[in-house]
């Protein structure tokens, strides 16, 4: 499991930079959020897989070995709560952008790099 | 004490929710963030100086002891960033008074400069990585609508490039954070500077430390990852570009700091010479990118990335002397720069734009204006006795002393090229004729002066107090290196209960 | 776009989304469930009106602005911490009920914090898709 995994993460890697490196900004977009599951997984995967055990001990009861991770989990909700907010508001910063430029190529954004600027 | 230490994330909190609340007052809104500035610089004035008298100080939130809680930790860089954090936060916000559109306030400008303080403030104090993740996170998103409220083309490209790089630091933070979580089983700082130096797989920690770099790299603008900065920094108005410059890049330096000199501190022969590359790189590419430009907030933001290479220089070298010198140019910076882009948007005030081209003749009308900018201008040349010689000197003869003579020439270098780009702005700004197809001069009314002035005036007064009585300054970034470096007090602090 | 049987269905589903979050809301200490999960289905049924009914339907039936909701969730999460001061403790340390509730146990001032998280994830996600779907029909 944990070998399938990590493939997964290698290949949401991948495919998160390969479309960062396209000139279409939704590809772009795409490429982020692609970024962004690769991190999640890869904190779920490297806080060890445990199956069908318990995170947390119900109150009496005895501490079984091994036990699930809680934390690893915490820190993926957290940072899903984040990803959501921000590519929330990239999505909406890319759809003003397209209808302000007219074009969705990101080399026509280049006026603010440019020396002479209009 | 305990309340203290959270106040400096509470209070711009709590201000941020108030102000959202007063969203259809305009005017309340405009003073009520002058008032909660205020009341921040006077709690980050007392925390600085509760933590100078009596050292590290920590507070476990919510009660849970470390490592296993959220750890917030005051040493002394972190309180002294505060303070800083907080001297700008009130000058921006005096200077917002005139220089912000009724659109902007409109759309939530002031709870969002709060909610910034309050990400910056959190990332200065937290005592624990995957929280320092979050500030980050909630800095950034502030600053992404800072950055594109208005909506204009050039804000929107600006935005776009800045989010998408940020946004890629952000996925590989997260990586480097659930590698260490994998590799140590803790997310405390001071946990982990234990934990760490117990590892064997050193690989791996290196791996993490290159993770942690790219990471904290983009966010403070180092070489070959800069390149959002100057791609966005000059498109939003004067005032929110000058805190953008005094203090975000800034806080990816002192996670730049934290991390390497409380965590990887083991293989520093390998993660520290790629430092000292980058430093140099970081230095030379700046100060060569904005000898090409002609636009006053563009010359600048070059600049922001060409002193970002001092600081890191500082850090690489990896001395006390260094590090205290890294020190003292991150207090002198921020100041400076900040200073800097207030000057910029006054100038685009008054002639209606930034081009040096269509700017000059400033020096004729307004000679005073001149003063004030030449002040932080030759501060960040290094002129001496101001505050930018204290720091670069430092830096140098810290350079010196571990022989790295390379660094030292091309530091000294930059420096010179610097004091070009200065002369520059003053030649076509300040020196020469006003071109003759310029539109008239507008001629600010008292309370765009007052408003726009103060900020610059007072920001010129400290400048001038760092240069002049440099010794107390430079005896305090003395004992703050020698706090990072010596980590065991740290460490004892947040493990020990510190409560 | 005019469907029947969406608006029929929505008719029924909201209520029962609404009820849903609030469980969700209230065991969120305890057992799986929580603010933000709350929250978020508590704005799904606000999403499936936008998309049966249309924006300005769903605006008049959550009745205050999205705005209104993000103030309040801030402010009473920032609230929540406050109880511990009180008894001097640390800011946000969980102060908890010794009386146990059916089906929701103790309550703490953790519960208020979640409620907090509740309406800040209610009115940021409303806000998003009103302003999104707003944008569409333009």
């Amino acid at each position: 499991m944990i070998i399938m995994l990590a493939i997964l993460v290698g290949v949401l890697y991948a495919a998160g930079i390969y479309m960062l490196l396209r000139r279409s900004i939704v590809k772009i977009l795409l490429g982020l959020l692609f970024l962004g599951h690769a991190a999640n997984l890869l904190i779920f995967t490297v806080g060890k897989l445990t199956k069908g055990k318990p995170a947390f001990v119900p109150e009496g009861g005895e501490l079984v070995e091994p036990f699930a991770d809680p934390l690893p989990q915490a820190l993926i909700l957290t940072a899903i709560v984040i990803g959501f907010g921000v590519q929330a508001f990239a999505i909406v910063l890319f759809k003003r952008a397209y209808q302000t430029v007219n074009s969705d190529d990101i080399d026509k954004l280049n006026s603010t790099d440019s020396l002479e600027r209009g | 004490m305990d309340l203290l230490l959270l106040l400096p994330v509470l209070l711009p909190f709590a201000g941020g929710i108030v102000l959202l609340i007063l969203k259809n007052h305009q005017k309340s809104q405009l003073y009520g963030n002058a008032v909660v500035s205020l009341f921040s610089l006077i709690v980050a004035v007392g925390l600085f100086s509760a933590i100078y008298d009596k050292g590290i100080y920590s507070v476990q939130l919510g009660g849970w002891e470390a490592p296993f809680g959220i750890t917030f930790v005051a040493d002394l860089l972190g309180s002294v960033m505060v303070l800083i954090t907080a001297i700008i936060g009130f000058t921006t916000s005096i200077y917002s008074l005139a220089s912000v559109d009724d659109e902007r306030v409109k759309y939530g400008y002031y709870p969002l400069i709060q909610f910034l303080l309050m990400g910056i403030n959190g990332a200065f104090l937290t005592g624990d990585i995957f929280n320092l993740y979050v500030w980050f996170e909630v800095m950034l998103i502030s600053s992404f609508v800072l950055l594109s409220l208005g909506g204009t083309r050039e804000q929107l490209e600006g935005a776009i490039k800045y989010v998408t790089l940020n946004l890629l630091s952000s996925a590989f933070f997260l990586a480097a954070i659930g590698i260490i979580y994998g590799l140590a089983g803790t997310l405390n700082m001071a946990d982990l500077a234990v934990k760490f130096s117990a590892i064997e797989n050193e690989g791996m920690v290196t791996v993490v430390a290159m993770l942690l770099f790219i990471a904290f790299g983009i966010k403070s603008a180092v070489f070959p990852l800069f390149f959002w900065l100057p791609a966005s920094y000059h498109t939003p108005p004067a005032a929110v570009s000058a805190i953008f410059a005094g203090l975000l890049t800034k806080v990816g330096v002192y996670a730049l700091f934290r991390v390497f000199t409380l965590l990887f501190t083991s293989n520093t022969e390998y993660t520290h010479t790629i430092l000292l590359f980058v430093a140099g790189f970081t230095m030379l590419s700046g100060v060569l990118g904005a000898a090409a430009q002609n636009d006053f907030r563009r010359i600048l933001s070059f600049h922001i990335i060409s002193q970002i290479g001092y600081m890191i220089m500082g850090l690489a070298l990896y001395s006390p002397l260094a590090i205290a010198g890294g020190i003292f140019y991150i207090i002198h910076h921020i100041i400076v720069k900040t200073n800097l882009f207030f000057i910029s948007g006054y100038v685009n005030k008054i002639k209606g734009s930034y081009e040096l081209k269509k700017v000059g003749g400033l020096y004729k009308v307004y000679p005073w204006l001149g003063f004030l900018f030449l002040i932080p201008a030759m501060s960040l040349a290094g002129i001496p006795p101001l505050s930018g010689f204290w720091a670069k000197f430092t830096v140098a003869k810290a350079g010196l002393e571990l022989e790295s003579f390379m660094i030292v020439g091309v530091s000294l270098l930059v420096g010179l090229l610097t004091l070009f780009s200065m002369t520059k702005i003053w030649n076509e700004a300040f020196w020469t004729d006003s071109p003759k197809d310029a539109p008239e001069d507008v001629k600010p009314g008292v309370f765009t002066k007052i408003s726009m002035l103060t900020p610059v005036i007072i920001l010129v007064v400290i400048t001038i107090t760092i240069g002049l009585y440099a010794e107390p300054f430079f005896n305090f970034s003395v004992r703050a290196a020698d706090q990072l470096l010596n980590s065991g007090e740290y460490i004892n602090t947040v493990l020990g209960g510190g409560s | 776009m005019y469907s029947v049987i969406l608006k029929t269905a929505t008719k029924y589903l909201t209520p029962l989304m609404l009820l849903f979050a609030f469980f969700l809301l209230l065991r969120g200490h305890n057992e799986p469930g929580g603010g933000f999960v709350g929250g978020l289905v508590a704005a799904a049924a606000y999403a499936l009106m936008v998309i049966s009914y249309g924006v300005k339907t769903a605006r008049k039936e959550l009745k205050y602005a999205p705005l209104s909701f993000i103030i309040l969730g801030l402010s009473i999460a920032l609230i929540s911490g406050i109880p511990a001061l009180l008894v001097s403790e640390t800011y946000f340390t969980g102060l908890w009920t010794e009386m146990k509730f059916p089906v929701i146990g103790k309550l703490g001032t953790p519960l208020i914090f979640d409620i907090g998280v509740f309406f800040l994830v209610i009115g940021i996600t409303t806000k998003i898709i009103f302003t999104l779907a707003e944008e569409d029909q333009e």
